[in-house]
């Protein structure tokens, strides 16, 4: 029963907790979502290039990404990193990589598929006139993408970017599963330490939805306000 | 790659005694399906009734549909089925505790219940967004013709409603195998928990999860090509998908 709830344990362990956990988190879900945006919106690049191959190439792997669950994804990437290191820097033996540059590269490529998705029709929104007058104006492939196309695109998706990256904030916690100590695997670690599981885990469903909620009323409201202009 | 490899482990003996490796992988298939059909069925009826509930005049079902859905959506599913596993037993009343923990194959009806009610806040949303894309004639024409509200959902606005969604949760219900492989976390011996014991057991890590890997993309094309099929059939006559 909730008769003896014990605060004091959720209070000691505070620092730990946001200092290490969450910094984890933060961290991880921020640079996840940067490099998920720029991989996801080359591969939209790519399946929109024209190109058949190149298109296909693309579509694969985005269709193939997201047919698996992210825990099986990060079990490959925690087992075949080392390997890709060491077949790249030609070194004698796996490569050891930490817990986060794993995770990190983990979520970006699973993140990719999806940014590449939601990029894909952003640049899809766009209406033709817009590339067309950019080479009337002998702008290059590259100068027409960088200047005009691309930040309209991201620009109108940016809600459901946020959207996406507040999913990715809510995925981390995944790493669980290799026992790392992002904020729920740190709140985990005191929940058994100290055989506190009911005041942890409810801290910890606690922090995650307040900073959700806050996190898409955010967006909804970026939302309304970018929505006017036209 | 120094890496050694060897496909013929799928056809040696698991050491759990169930037959061979392969046997460990397909058992753990079974139960991927089973847990998420489980889901799916919770996810549907609670997310239809919930999804129903916002499109109500009622503010208070309105506020109720809303606070489920926020709740359900806005936690890591990983914290809800924790929440369900370890804290639950713990704040119910002494008895009931004690019949749930010793519930056999605990993991699964957790899961099961867990990633139903998580996918539900989902199914809730595209419904909702199914009944608000129908005219607002086919409402009212139900009550013009006398039909009740309950009616009026029954044969006018929910089989229009869930015939438009179909394709959307088509995603869900991928979504609802897939999610289920994060009840590895509550001990659950899913397809990436038998992949992961069998990588533990015979130290043939790439195997096991390639394996593993083309069981999903499996399960993944047959749900996608039934559910093309079903998409067809139920086609609404007149709109872009329909004949």
């Amino acid at each position: 029963m909730l008769g003896n709830f014990d605060f004091d344990v959720i209070r000691r362990s505070l620092p730990y907790l946001f200092y290490e956990g969450m910094t984890f988190t933060l961290t991880l879900t921020a640079l996840s979502a940067l490099g998920g945006l720029i991989f996801g919106t080359a591969i939209a690049l790519m399946r929109l290039s024209g190109y058949k191959t190149l298109g296909r190439i693309a579509g694969l792997y985005v269709d193939f990404m997201r047919s698996l669950p992210l825990v099986l994804v990060i079990f490959w990437f925690y087992f075949l990193v080392p390997y890709i290191g060491q077949w790249l820097t030609g070194a004698s033996r796996p490569i050891s990589v930490g817990a986060f540059a794993s995770s990190l590269i983990t979520f970006i490529m699973f993140e990719a598929a999806y940014f590449s998705e939601i990029m894909r029709a952003g640049i899809q929104s766009i209406s033709r006139g817009q590339p067309a007058a950019a080479n009337a104006l002998g702008l290059t492939y590259a100068q027409t993408m960088r200047y005009v196309v691309l930040p309209q695109a991201f620009r109108n998706m940016l809600p459901v970017l946020l959207t996406q990256t507040i999913v990715l904030f809510q995925d981390t916690s995944l790493v669980y599963v290799l026992s790392i100590p992002d904020f729920l695997g740190a709140a985990s670690k005191v929940a058994q330490r100290d055989g506190r599981l009911v005041e942890m885990y409810l801290f910890a469903a606690f922090v995650y939805f307040t900073i959700s909620c806050v996190a898409s009323f955010g967006v909804r409201r970026l939302q309304s306000r970018i929505a006017i202009i036209r | 790659m120094n890496y050694n490899w060897n496909w013929g482990i799928f056809f040696q003996p698991n050491p759990m005694g169930t037959g061979t490796y392969l046997d460990l992988l397909l058992s753990g298939l079974a139960l991927t399906l089973e847990t998420a059909v489980l889901a799916w069925i919770i996810a549907l009826v609670t997310g239809s009734i919930v999804g129903v509930m916002r499109t109500l005049p009622s503010k208070g079902a309105y506020w109720f549909g809303f606070a489920y859905v926020e709740f359900f959506r806005n936690m890591p599913l990983l914290v809800q089925l924790f929440l369900w596993f370890f804290v639950l037993p713990e704040i119910l009343p002494r008895a009931a505790g004690l019949w749930l923990k010793q519930l056999p194959n605990a993991p699964f009806w957790t899961a099961s219940i867990g990633v139903g009610l998580f996918m539900s806040a989902r199914v809730a949303v595209q419904l909702q967004a199914g009944i608000g894309s129908l005219p607002r004639g086919q409402k009212q024409a139900a009550t013009a013709l006398g039909l009740t509200t309950v009616q009026g959902y029954r044969y006018v606005l929910l089989p229009m409603a869930f015939r438009i969604i179909l394709p959307p949760l088509t995603s869900e219900f991928l979504n609802t195998i897939k999610n289920t492989a994060v009840a590895i976390t509550i001990g659950l011996l899913e397809l990436t928990g038998q992949a992961r014991s069998m990588q533990e057991f015979s130290f043939q890590v790439f195997e096991a999860f390639t394996a593993a890997t083309i069981l999903y993309l499996l399960v993944n094309a047959v749900v996608v090509t039934g559910m093309r099929i079903l998409e067809r059939y139920v086609a609404i006559p007149g709109y872009i998908t329909g004949k």
